[in-house]
């Protein structure tokens, strides 16, 4: 493998006899994978970059987004969520230890340690231009990066769009929130659960099931007072609104049950309105499906028509005011 | 630096004449028994229409409702050391927190400043014998001391008080999910007490734009009394907007309208809209004054004019003009906001509240820093708002908001806000003038107590509810899982709250010992600068017989340290200086 060797020294730069991440390439057995030796020892070139490059980045990678107490979110537009909340408290963290530090600074260094009279000054113009400028460019900052993140995690597919852009598959959830209790419709699958959450101590609520790495679309609506549909590992609430037919889209990355609650005032036992999400594979959650359909677990028709036939004064909104996903549909 | 500048003639203010047809007062410091003709006792209190006597009414009742609301906090935290609801029933704790948070933003905060200490201090800072309208600021203490009563009667009716969140949104405030007397007395205590804050409005905005002194330009106006202006324009946009949603809802809990529920064509989340409309200048109603209780103190203890006075001006009124635009901030997770527009509006606020952040310090800066009470609770404001402030720019942005909202963060946030701004710059405030009020000192060793106390329970109570908030924690829970794993910290919270609600006990004694055993506090005892320390502790019925020539904001310092007094921005007077010819026309007019 004369080739290969000469285009691991032409990366290297001739520098024999100091161990290099690129020196491995020459003792792979290479040629089993059938590749020409070029094109391997390009790949073992930008891996041996990679890591080079990538290793602060991973093992910082802690360091560039710390949790700060929030969830790292499950869900894809959860994780997004959770690295402009980070970058924020990061930012946070800097400004508003800087003027803290500046405050305490003040006051210790010009506690009173004579009678002299200090000098009488008022302003000082260059300063004050100076710190209304700084605050004007970090919410510039700011607001660029949080426009970004809430586009992403805004982003609806399509009304009853099957599969998304990718070609992945979309189940429809119609959640629907009442005193005291959801109700979680599977309008393709033809299954419904409901539970009230009023129904004895300890009691979770019912659990909504869902695939991991396919995009579920909530359909959210009240049948009576106003809701929040609330999954800390999410990193997302939205309210259930009457006479409003929220929609928002959920990716969920990782296999488990996470735990969810109401979070608006919706009376008396606003604090039990419990739920539950399950997060499990594709081919268990067919499964899944079929059985609560054989245990009699169906739609109850009543429930789920209005999403077909809105009534006439209801918004539909994908939760940005501006994009309805009867208009998104439109865009695609 | 041995020549001292002779201080300069006084000059008498116009004739008040006055609605009641007094006459001023002979001499500076006379009090004025001789010839105020009128009932003395209680019937001089209850017909009253004197602003001091009607300042002290609104703060002693706003004090009062203070601490009947701070004990049903203290029940709120008490419940939630525990995860069952071990100690009140449901309702019951969906009551407190809805009279807690009732209690203290319409009942309190705002009355304690604009009716209170606004209604004191404006006139005397401004140099007027009273407010512009005596009658009427009388009967705006009617007002908000009926509409007090009447929310407070909640609790004595079948069905108790009422029980939806201080925002009561719609529909849960219709009188199918909350039937019964506790949300009309609710309804109707905002509707009184709402016109008792237009009122005051009314008499603010009259009394500054028409009853200053000669030479209190606009420009020379204390920025106490400048952010009174602005926040009485903020109550006349924001109240009547409030005063109407009420009374739609009050339509549709009794007369069949349907404006707020969707089986007859209405729409529920119109309420959030009208309700934020006001509620968010309703949030810098609450936050102005304090603002300029800090500003017009921080000066006097730095024993320096304030840095950035006109800074400060356009920063209040950009806070103002923009609190008028970001109320859907608080209906990010609705999803029928437009999320850029209202975010940005937010974020932006950020810009003069840090502007007003550096002018305090700049006012510090250079100074010589002595550390009296009311110097320690600005002090303590400016790291509590700091906190508050921070979290509150988190906040603005919507995708943030969805993973906060209505979870103990948005609680531990806006908790450290108003206090920041009610209690810490309050208590200043309170401490700051309480001498001037009264004509007594509160007693140094007891503030600094009470300081310390609320400093380290505000800590300890609200950074482990910023936690419990990222854990999941919903607000207004009367009850959660053992699972969860929130008991731990809502200990160490519902800790911090006692140790706030012990440090009130040291606020009382002083009161007590002031008045048991009182220190004459004498006309100026912390040496400020302001119009209002010229006159005597407390001031005699008019005010002022007598004005120190009033140069800039600070004429009573002018006149007190002739040898460094402001003669206009950026310059320091040199003790060789002579009054000039404008300052000499301007003393004789």
């Amino acid at each position: 493998m004369p080739t290969s060797v000469i285009a691991v020294k032409a990366v290297t730069n001739g520098s024999p006899g100091r161990p290099r991440p690129a020196d491995r390439a020459t003792a792979e057995p290479s040629g089993t994978s059938g590749h020409p030796g070029p094109r391997h020892a390009r790949r073992w070139r930008r891996r041996a970059l990679a890591a080079a490059i990538g290793a602060p980045l991973v093992l910082g990678g802690c360091n560039l987004y710390p949790t700060y107490g929030a969830s790292r979110g499950v869900t894809t537009q959860g994780q997004e969520t959770f690295k402009l909340y980070s970058g924020m408290m990061t930012t946070g963290i800097v400004v508003g230890g800087l003027v803290f530090l500046l405050i305490l600074w003040t006051i210790f260094r010009y506690r009173k340690r004579s009678e002299e009279m200090p000098r009488q000054f008022h302003d000082n113009f260059r300063i004050e231009i100076l710190y209304t400028v700084i605050p004007v460019i970090i919410v510039a900052f700011l607001f660029f990066f949080t426009v970004i993140t809430e586009n992403n995690v805004d982003a609806v597919v399509p009304v009853n769009a099957t599969v998304t852009a990718t070609g992945n598959p979309v189940v429809d959830i119609r959640v629907t929130a009442f005193q005291w209790g959801w109700r979680f419709d599977y309008t393709g699958l033809n299954v419904g659960v409901a539970g009230e959450t009023t129904e004895g101590p300890n009691n979770h609520g019912p659990q909504m099931v869902v695939p991991v790495g396919q995009t579920v679309q909530i359909t959210l609506v009240s049948d009576d007072v106003i809701h929040g549909f609330y999954v800390r590992d999410f990193n997302f609430s939205r309210y259930a609104l009457p006479g409003v037919t929220n929609f928002f889209d959920l990716d969920v990355m990782h296999a488990g049950t996470y735990n969810g609650q109401c979070t608006q005032i919706c009376g008396l036992y606003h604090s039990e309105m419990l739920f539950s999400v399950r997060a499990i594979s594709p081919a268990a959650f067919h499964l899944w499906a079929r059985a609560e359909v054989a245990a009699g677990h169906t739609l109850q028709r009543s429930g789920s028509s209005a999403q077909d036939n809105p009534p006439p004064n209801t918004h539909i909104t994908n939760g940005s005011g501006y994009n309805t996903p009867a208009e998104a549909k439109g865009d695609q | 630096m041995t020549t001292t500048i002779e201080p300069p003639e006084l000059i008498s203010p116009e004739e008040p004449g006055g609605p009641d047809g007094h006459t001023p007062a002979a001499h500076r410091g006379e009090d004025d028994h001789a010839h105020h003709q009128g009932p003395t006792g209680i019937l001089n209190w209850l017909t009253s229409t004197d602003h001091k006597v009607i300042g002290k009414s609104y703060m002693i009742t706003s004090l009062i409702l203070f601490f009947i609301a701070g004990i049903m906090a203290l029940v709120i935290r008490a419940q939630l050391t525990t995860p069952t609801a071990s100690l009140v029933s449901f309702q019951t704790y969906n009551e407190l927190f809805t009279m807690h948070g009732s209690l203290m933003m319409y009942l309190f905060a705002g009355p304690f400043a604009f009716g209170g200490l606004a209604n004191y201090i404006v006139p005397l800072q401004v140099g007027a014998p009273d407010m512009a309208f005596p009658r009427l600021n009388a009967l705006s203490y009617w007002l908000y001391l009926g509409g007090s009563i009447t929310m407070m009667s909640g609790f004595l009716v079948a069905g108790g008080a009422a029980s939806f969140g201080w925002v009561s949104y719609a529909p849960l405030s219709n009188a199918t999910n909350s039937p019964g007397a506790g949300a009309d007395l609710w309804l109707m205590s905002l509707a009184l007490t709402g016109f008792s804050a237009i009122f005051t409005g009314v008499n603010l905005c009259a009394t500054i734009f028409y009853l200053r002194a000669p030479g209190m330009t606009m420009f020379r106006v204390p920025i106490f009394s400048w952010n009174m202006l602005v926040t009485a324009i903020l109550i006349l946009i924001a109240f009547p907007v409030l005063f109407g949603a009420v009374v739609m809802l009050f339509c549709d809990r009794h007369f069949g309208t349907h404006i707020f529920t969707v089986q007859g064509g209405g729409v529920p989340v119109l309420w959030q809209n009208l309700f934020w409309f006001f509620g968010h200048p309703e949030v810098y109603i609450l936050a102005l004054p304090y603002f300029g209780m800090v500003t017009d103190i921080i000066p006097v203890f730095s024993r320096k004019p304030l840095f950035g006075y006109k800074g400060m001006v356009f920063a209040t009124m950009s806070i103002a003009a923009l609190s008028t635009g970001v109320w859907a901030h608080h209906m990010f997770t609705t999803g029928v906001v437009l999320l850029p527009f209202f975010s940005l509006l937010s974020y932006m606020i950020a810009i003069p509240t840090g502007i007003k952040f550096f002018n305090w310090i700049g006012t510090m800066w250079g100074g010589q820093l002595s550390f009296q009470t009311p110097m320690l609770f600005s002090i303590g404001f400016l790291f509590a708002f700091l906190m508050g402030g921070v979290t509150g720019v988190l906040l603005a942005s919507p995708p943030v908001d969805f993973m906060t909202h209505d979870t103990y963060f948005v609680v531990a946030h806006f908790h450290q806000v108003l206090i920041g701004t009610a209690v810490f710059a309050g208590f200043a405030g309170f401490y700051f003038w309480y001498p001037k009020m009264f004509g007594r000192m509160l007693r140094e060793d007891l503030g600094k107590l009470h300081f310390w106390g609320l400093f380290i329970g505000f800590w300890v109570c609200y950074m482990p509810q910023y936690v419990v908030g990222l854990d999941g924690m919903p607000r207004r829970v009367a009850a959660y899982l053992p699972s969860n794993g929130w008991t731990t910290l809502n200990v160490i919270s519902t800790v911090g709250a006692f140790i706030i609600g012990a440090s009130f006990l040291f606020f009382l004694v002083n009161l007590w010992v002031s008045w048991r055993h009182p220190i004459p506090a004498g006309d100026n005892p912390w040496d400020g600068g302001g119009l209002e320390w010229f006159t005597t502790s407390p001031p005699p019925h008019h005010n002022y017989s007598q004005l120190p020539p009033i140069r800039s904001e600070r004429p009573t310092w002018d006149y007190n340290h002739p040898e460094h007094r402001t003669i206009h921005a950026g310059r320091h007077v040199k003790p060789s200086d002579t009054p000039s010819e404008d300052e000499k026309v301007g003393a004789s007019s």
